[in-house]
């Protein structure tokens, strides 16, 4: 397994108005890897998400992937879809997104909907079901129900994704990212709302997908049996700046870490406003 | 010259008109996100209401103008107040957190209810009423033209002038405005801070619909005719108004509103007067495709 | 304000008069200046004519019906709370098919039921071109979940691109159709292009817009459209270059004399029934098909979550555009069919009303339901035949209904849905209806 780096970020930078929600930030994520983001409320960790994956614009700072089959692609030039469809970053939502009233087997055929369209052709080969396409379908059907298999989520993959349970579709949602065929995955609290047998369960999962599938992982999270059992590598961040870096072991014994997290003498100061 | 100088008196005066029916759209849509399609046809119920009440002034024998217009513009805004409340309550409050979609039904439901309940009751044919205030003030005589501000303009400028004053001051200095304004910013932390929500949400309504009485009042005056459909018109310029000032700015829909006025002015009057609706909705789409944020607007981000 | 507040607790008969006594007072209070009063025209000048009668009729209404609405929804809520939730298996779909079917064969029978009866027909006629308007439309409001408020002027666009490719070339509605749906399409790509990157009330406005701007162009660019006196003679579709002529030209043959038949008015009116029919059993077959494609889960992906199709890496755009052109192209149809129908059109066929009224067709039948328009156009089109007073008072009544449905099942009256795809087979063994 190398440990080549799959993604850097480079002094990135977002504001908002006068909010600095990202200050100069910059980190790199190793391939093959779990790389654990972690910082208190208001962090910035979901909009450095954003400026990845697209939705946010940074207002500096670059972004670079070394895309296994494409070579380097520069992420932050990238918009909407294109993160997703071309550089094969994909992320989960904090809150969760899924397509509530579509079937969980829906979900995650959408999820292929790039690979699909091209071979409907222009929908025409679709509509007259010609034999391209419907390999094409088969195939999809056959990567999601793969996916449905390894998140046990086989039994229930007729029903619509909005009528199950919270921790299902935490699931869902990340055997949805994994039918695009991401080279890293983005997930923001997948852990959140879970019981502690549900986020055990988690952290084999994310284990076995680095390890076995070799998919880079990048991982929101404060669940911290989570993010101290599965990560190779944690990011600390606060009020936008990354405080600490290292493995589980260095960031448990970190005092800046530890300040972060727990507060200093003058608290009510340093959680009143934000450092500009 | 003097043909421009009269266009632009007349598209101020129209701007102004707009520019209240305006704030309403763009007030409603700081506060819940949503466009408010009725509110153009509550511009409407306003002028219907206010065609009655001349009406019933003139049967009194109330010649006293200052007060017949006060007289108008109170019972015109009591009501209108009302049925924005009511619309706020009835189509919008119910289906708030809903889907994207729902409440934009809602409103075009209750769009197209209230223009034929108007028709059903009032009538679906013109309304006119005897001219209320004539005469004007003669600006400016030439060979062939003379420049004309009649009384009627003057009012409706004073008015909107003294009522943008008092509403920015309500906004601005007062508690109900820094609710408003709280709510707009994020409406559950605000809830959490012990303010009413729909109450906030509801005079915002009631406020909308009242400057759109104004605006009823003020057209009727003007025009001296009234139907059934003048809200649907008047409601697609004064919400391209709202857009090209920056939806979610007030100041912004003022000045929307004067543009689009002066815009239609001159348009009329120098290239073609069938098609000046349809220069304001060139407006619309070229501000759409170039400038979504309006021109006072902030760029929304997207919150993911 | 409180008194309308839902509480929790059962209520008693003392809270529920406060309830509809404050109902009552709104009712008075926008009563006044609607109901109570109104402006006559008497010789010239207006008067104020009062209705107190009427208007306490309102009131009175108002108040009877609050307190009986509330005690109804007190009791169904008490005993909803009585009893057990019991899971229900979901019949609707298989009942759907069975009722879908079933309207299919009535609708394929009746002209050979009334094949004496023009009136009939004529109105089933026009049923059938709101439901495929309502098919049309279903794609860009049920399906993509985007507000279309301008549909009509695609209507329009179709109807017209017709009536003048007749008028200067001499088009047959059979070559026109195909060019007539592509320059609705055209029309949606264009218009839809620039907006539908923007958030979703931008295009409802636009589209309404849009809608207007069309009427207004058509009713005053005379030298294109003959304005307001509209277009006339457009010549009714053949059957394979069989005219329904009494009187064929020399040496031609008419569907009466081709099939040794006397000649009936009625041929021409049945054949446009069934013609109408194909056209819109054709839209059926090809949403449900873009339905199960990735096309048409992508609309319904976006109806649900616009971010996260982005995040699948799904070119949103494109698919609100697909989905927006596919529908004015489905409109254009229609609207070919229109003019063919009518012989004559002018702008006056191509209002807002209009577009209110298909809109009401998606809404009341359930959002993305086939069947669902098809009941919800029989509905909205038999209606206003039932009387006078039915038809004064249809835009009242859609518009209030737009309102409750919405209110009360957001997804429309029919909202049960077929998954496009299952990962066990043998459930769906059935095909497509
Ligand atoms: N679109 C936006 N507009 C304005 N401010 C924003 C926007 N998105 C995020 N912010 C602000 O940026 C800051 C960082 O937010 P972010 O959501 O990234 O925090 P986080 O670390 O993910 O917190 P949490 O652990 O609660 O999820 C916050 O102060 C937030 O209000
Ligand atoms: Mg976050």
């Amino acid at each position: 397994m190398s440990s080549a780096t799959l993604l850097s970020v480079e002094n990135l930078t977002m504001r908002f108005g006068g909010l600095t929600a990202i200050d100069d930030l910059s980190v790199s994520v190793p391939a093959g890897k779990i790389t654990a983001i972690i910082g208190p409320n208001g962090a910035g960790k979901t909009t450095f998400f954003n400026c990845l994956t697209g939705f946010y614009k940074p207002t500096t700072g670059s972004v670079r992937l070394v895309h296994p089959k494409k070579g380097e692609m520069r992420l932050e030039t990238l918009t909407g879809h294109r993160v997703a469809r071309d550089a094969q970053v994909v992320r989960t939502f904090q809150n969760i997104r899924l397509f509530p009233k579509m079937t969980v087997l829906e979900n995650l055929i959408v999820a292929q909907h790039n690979f699909l369209q091209e071979a409907s052709r222009f929908s025409i080969a679709g509509i007259f079901r010609l034999p391209g396409y419907r390999k094409a379908e088969a195939e999809a059907l056959k990567t999601a129900a793969h996916w449905l298999d390894r998140l046990g989520l086989t039994g229930i993959a007729d029903v619509a994704a909005g009528d199950l349970p919270y921790g299902t579709q935490r699931r869902i949602e990340i055997a949805r990212a994994l039918c695009v065929d991401p080279v890293l995955l983005c997930l923001d609290e997948p852990a959140a709302g879970l019981n502690p047998r549900e986020s055990a369960e988690l952290n084999t999962l994310l284990l076995s997908l680095c390890r076995e599938e070799g998919i880079a992982i990048l991982l929101i999270e404060h669940d911290m049996s989570v993010v101290m059992n599965v990560s190779d590598h944690i990011c600390v961040l606060n009020y936008g700046r990354k405080i600490a870096e290292g493995t589980p072991e260095e960031i448990r014994n970190d005092p800046q870490v530890i300040k972060a997290y727990l507060g200093e003498d003058d608290e009510e100061t340093a959680s009143g406003g934000i450092a500009a | 010259m003097a043909y421009a100088l009269q266009q632009l008196i007349n598209g101020l005066t129209l701007g102004a008109v707009y520019g209240l029916i305006a704030i309403g759209y763009t007030m409603v849509y700081g506060i819940i996100g949503m466009i408010n399609f009725a509110h153009g046809d509550i511009f409407m119920v306003s002028a219907f209401i206010a065609v009655t009440a001349f009406t019933l002034l003139a049967a009194f024998d109330i010649t006293s103008l200052p007060l017949a217009i006060t007289a108008v513009l109170i019972t015109a805004i009591f009501f209108t107040s009302a049925y924005g409340w009511a619309v706020e309550r009835m189509a919008y409050r119910p289906l708030r957190g809903s889907t994207r979609l729902a409440p934009l039904i809602s409103a075009i439901g209750m769009s197209i209810f209230l223009q034929n309940m108007v028709q059903l009751t009032q009538g679906a044919r013109v309304k006119p009423i005897p001219p209320v205030l004539e005469g004007g003030i003669e600006l400016w005589r030439t060979a062939d033209f003379t420049v004309q501000v009649s009384w009627t303009q003057i009012m409706i400028v004073l008015v909107t002038i003294v009522l943008m004053v008092a509403f920015t001051w309500l906004i601005t200095q007062t508690a109900f405005g820094r609710q408003q304004r709280a709510c707009e910013q994020d409406s559950t932390m605000t809830a959490l801070l012990g303010i009413n929500v729909d109450r906030t949400i509801s005079a915002t309504f009631m406020l909308g619909a009242a400057l759109a009485a104004v605006a009823g009042v003020m057209v009727t005056v003007y025009y001296g005719v009234v139907d059934f459909f003048i809200g649907f018109v008047a409601g697609i310029k004064a919400f391209t108004a709202a857009v090209l000032g920056g939806i979610g700015s007030l100041p912004g829909a003022m000045l929307g509103g004067l543009i689009i006025g002066l815009i239609e002015a001159f348009w009329a009057a120098y290239l073609s007067p069938e098609y000046k609706d349809v220069a304001t909705f060139a407006i619309l789409i070229l501000v759409l495709m170039f400038r979504p944020s309006g021109l006072l607007g902030r760029p929304e981000v997207e919150k993911v | 304000m409180s008194a309308v507040i839902i509480a929790r607790h059962a209520r008693t008969p003392a809270e529920r008069f406060k309830d509809a006594a404050w109902v009552a007072f709104i009712a008075l209070l926008l009563g006044i200046p609607m109901v109570g009063l109104t402006t006559v025209d008497e010789g010239g000048a207006l008067a104020v004519h009062t209705r107190f009668g009427m208007l306490g009729a309102f009131v009175g209404a108002s108040f009877v019906g609050r307190f009986i609405f509330r005690w109804i929804m007190d009791q169904v809520r008490s005993r909803r709370a009585a009893k057990p939730a019991v899971v229900k298996v979901d019949r609707t779909p298989q009942a759907i098919k069975v009722i879908g079917w079933a309207v299919l064969g009535a609708s394929i029978a009746l002209p050979i039921v009334f094949s004496e009866n023009r009136y009939v027909i004529d109105t089933a006629t026009t049923v059938l071109i709101y439901v495929m308007l309502g098919w049309g439309l279903n794609v860009v409001v049920g399906l993509a979940g985007l507000l279309d408020l301008g549909y009509v002027a695609f209507y329009a666009v179709g109807a017209y691109t017709y009536a003048l490719l007749f008028s200067h070339f001499g088009w047959t509605f059979w070559e026109a159709l195909p060019v007539a749906g592509a320059m609705a399409a055209t029309f949606g790509i264009l218009l839809g292009y620039p907006i539908l990157r923007l958030r979703g009330d931008y295009l409802a406005i636009v589209t309404l817009g849009f809608g207007e701007i069309i009427r207004v162009i058509l009713v005053n660019w005379t030298e294109l459209s003959n304005g307001p006196n509209g277009i006339g003679s457009i010549p009714r579709p053949t059957l394979f270059g069989l005219p329904f002529d009494r009187n064929p030209a020399e040496g031609t043959q008419s569907f009466a004399t081709f099939f040794g038949l006397d000649f009936s008015g009625m041929h021409r009116i049945i054949f446009l029934y069934y013609l109408i029919l194909v056209l819109a059993l054709l839209t059926n077959v090809f949403v449900s098909r873009l339905r199960k494609l990735p096309v048409g889960r992508a609309w319904e992906a976006l109806r649900e979550d616009e971010i996260a199709c982005k995040a699948m890496g799904m070119n949103v755009t494109n698919v609100k555009l697909s989905a927006f052109a596919i529908g004015a192209m489905l409109g254009g149809f229609a609207g070919v069919f229109f003019a063919a129908r009518q012989g004559f059109i002018s702008p006056e066929s191509f209002t807002f009303t209009e577009s209110a009224t298909i809109l009401a067709i998606v809404v009341l039948g359930g959002m993305g339901s086939q069947l669902g328009v098809v009941l919800a156009a029989l509905v909205l089109v038999l209606l206003p035949e039932l009387g006078r007073n039915f038809s004064e008072y249809r835009m009242l009544m859609f518009g209030a209904a737009m309102v409750l449905i919405m209110v009360w099942k957001p997804g429309g009256l029919l909202a049960s849905r077929e998954p496009t795809i299952r990962l066990n087979k043998a459930v769906t063994a059935g095909g497509e209806a």
